[in-house]
């Protein structure tokens, strides 16, 4: 190669004016054994460009990360929704429940009477349970009327 | 676009985004996480990456975005550690030491410019892209790139110049 041009390519380089084929062919020269005397100093420049482009990226790239948490909000999203609809059906189960039991009809009016005095006997007696244990507030009835008259 | 595909995308400048990366932070760990969340952050795009002419520029954009944003929050207590790895060559070990010494210096000169002219060493001398391309990278005009370029160089010249004649180098 001739030495004019390569000092030509040298000046066009600093002033960022050479091509990409210009500045290989200054790699290649400079790369080569026979540097002349004076350019000698260039030599480490481009020998260190030819050599930082060599080093590699090894470590793996966590692309399933991105992907999955993505997908994991998707998943709760549905297991959320899935929660709701069921507890909103037992719901809505439970409180529908008792008018479409079959409670059974007494067809007998005589019968029925009865049961319905039965029931109505059974309710009365507990409601009065309830209130006997309220009775003795009427204590404070009575000595409150002792002594406001 | 499946990960595999995806992996077929990115492995011609994966390399590319992580010297880029290194440039800027200088730390090889740094650099590498920056060049995982980097493609990692192109990978949740996924789907919007066919609207892109060059998933490459974009991948360089935003590595040069995310380093910058880093050096902007690292600046307080800016610790750097330089890691090289030079590859074998074919060469004798006085050879090797002596070009491994020139070299650290020449990288030791190109980290110490300022952050555009790095970005842009590394892209058109490292990397050997065309200025149009940077110009796009960087959002500049391909006029100022030039500009840079070679200032950088011509900065780089002279420390080499004054390291190599008072023998420091």
């Amino acid at each position: 190669m001739a030495l004019d041009r390569i000092e030509k390519l040298v000046e066009k380089y600093f002033e960022g004016e050479t091509s990409i084929a210009e500045e290989k062919e200054l790699k290649t020269y400079f790369s080569s054994t026979d540097v002349a005397q004076h350019l000698e100093q260039y030599k480490p420049v481009f020998g260190y460009f030819s050599q930082a482009k060599q080093e590699q990226f090894t470590p793996s790239i966590p692309l399933k990360s991105g992907k999955k948490q993505k997908r994991l909000a998707w998943l709760s999203v549905a297991a959320a929704v899935v929660v709701m609809v069921g507890i909103g059906f037992f719901a809505y189960q439970n409180t529908s429940d008792p008018n479409q039991e079959n409670l059974g009809v007494i067809d007998d009016p005589e019968i029925a009477f009865r049961e319905t005095q039965k029931a109505l006997a059974l309710i009365s007696k507990h409601v009065n349970t309830g209130i006997e244990s309220v009775n003795y507030l009427g204590e404070y009835q009575q000595s409150k009327n002792k002594i406001f008259k | 676009m499946n990960q595999k595909e995806f992996m077929q995308l990115v492995s011609p400048f994966k390399d590319k985004v992580f010297r880029l990366a290194k440039r800027l932070l200088v730390s090889t760990e740094e650099a590498e996480d920056a060049t995982q969340e980097v493609l990692v952050k192109l990978w949740n795009k996924n789907e919007n990456l066919d609207e892109y002419k060059s998933v490459e520029a974009v991948a360089m954009t935003m590595t040069k975005n995310y380093c910058l944003d880093q050096l902007k929050s690292k600046r307080a207590s800016n610790l750097t550690i330089v890691h090289n790895n030079f590859t074998d060559r074919e060469a004798s070990l006085q050879q090797k030491v002596e070009d491994n010494d020139t070299w650290k210096w020449v990288e030791k000169i190109i980290n110490d410019l300022p952050e555009q002219q790095k970005l842009i060493v590394q892209m058109r001398d490292i990397e050997e892209m065309e200025f149009e391309e940077i110009a796009k990278i960087l959002e500049m005009n391909e006029q100022a790139v030039r500009t840079a370029l070679s200032r950088a160089r011509k900065m780089i010249r002279e420390k080499m110049t004054n390291t190599h004649s008072y023998g420091i180098g």
